[in-house]
């Protein structure tokens, strides 16, 4: 195989399957904080700021893939 | 014309041996507007606040009652707070001066080729990894001013059992992690930002980028106050993990 399509391929490869954990994370995180601020909706200003922080930590690991494909690609 | 995205900051000129690049040039004007800005705005402080000054109080004010909730005793809080607030602004800033309009149009004639003069700040990786750096040093000194420094390498190297060894090991291997799981987290997320602008402003330059440009307005927020808050827990944790064991040594005394 060409070096190029092989990086192409790697690259895609890395953020598509990078990319399915955190997803489902995220869901799980916002439909949890949507549950509970239904439940006590006075709260919500005290879980909308640790549900933001929740989703970027649960996030992280699909930027790292996405750093290891833009190296990939760009490096 | 193709896309042009590199992963590391364009060189603008050289002091002698030493590179300036354009992220260092702009950081040093966030620096300077946070240095001085903070000066005027110290020697200026009134009893009685204006309309600024009671937005800023509000703010700063609400920022410490997050730090105080989150470290739990006043006298820490008044230690930690200061360089949390400052590493949010100072992220929170250089994410800000992204959102100049136009500024990624102007090039600058250099040695090696015409480079942009402008790149956002954070999506520099020596500037985050050093800031991580600096965080995690500041949980360490903690650990080891709390815990003391044996008991704090008796953390790390545990030999009373196989177990415990290996333990210790993770806990060592963790503490390294801390500072590639940090900086890839604020560098990745600016740094794809940048790159999603680039390729929806290449595919289609009216009109569509504008979402993804609101999208990394989120970012520019979120971010920086998620690289401060996940600081502050490890320094909390970091300072009390002697406590802890005080607790648990008082409760086995009892039993």
């Amino acid at each position: 195989m060409e070096m190029e399509a092989a990086k192409y391929i790697g690259a895609g490869l890395a953020i598509g399957l990078g990319a399915i954990g955190p997803a489902l994370g995220e869901g799980i995180v916002a439909s949890k904080a949507l549950e509970a601020i239904g439940r006590n909706p006075e709260a919500s200003g005290k879980i909308t700021p640790l549900m933001f922080v929740g989703m970027a930590i649960t996030e992280s690991t699909g930027i790292y893939a996405l750093v290891v494909a833009l190296i990939i690609l760009f490096a | 014309m193709g896309l042009n995205i590199s992963l590391s900051p364009e060189v603008l000129f050289t002091l002698g041996s030493w590179p300036i690049t354009n992220t260092f040039f702009w950081s040093f004007f966030v620096f300077l507007f946070l240095i001085i800005g903070a000066i005027i705005w110290g020697r200026n402080l009134k009893m009685k606040p204006g309309k600024f000054q009671n937005i800023i109080e509000l703010l700063v004010d609400a920022a410490y009652d997050f730090v105080l909730t989150t470290v739990g005793n006043e006298k820490k809080a008044k230690r930690v707070f200061p360089l949390i607030l400052t590493m949010f602004f100072f992220v929170f800033f250089c994410n800000l001066l992204t959102f100049i309009p136009g500024q990624a149009a102007v090039t600058i004639q250099t040695a090696t080729g015409v480079v942009p003069l402008f790149r956002a700040i954070i999506a520099d990786y020596g500037l985050v990894f050093m800031m991580t750096i600096v965080a995690v040093l500041i949980m360490q000194i903690v650990a080891i001013a709390v815990s003391g420094p044996l008991a704090y390498l008796g953390k790390f190297f545990n030999f009373t059992s196989p177990l415990n060894f290996f333990l210790g090991l993770m806990d060592l291997i963790g503490e390294i992690a801390k500072v590639i799981s940090l900086s890839f987290r604020l560098f990745g997320n600016i740094f794809a930002g940048e790159v999603l602008a680039a390729v929806m402003l290449f595919l289609a330059p009216f009109f569509i980028p504008l979402p993804f440009l609101f999208l990394s307005i989120l970012t520019a927020v979120v971010q920086p106050f998620v690289f401060s808050v996940l600081t502050l827990v490890f320094i909390s944790m970091a300072s009390e993990a002697a406590v802890v064991e005080e607790k648990t040594e008082t409760i086995e005394a009892i039993a």
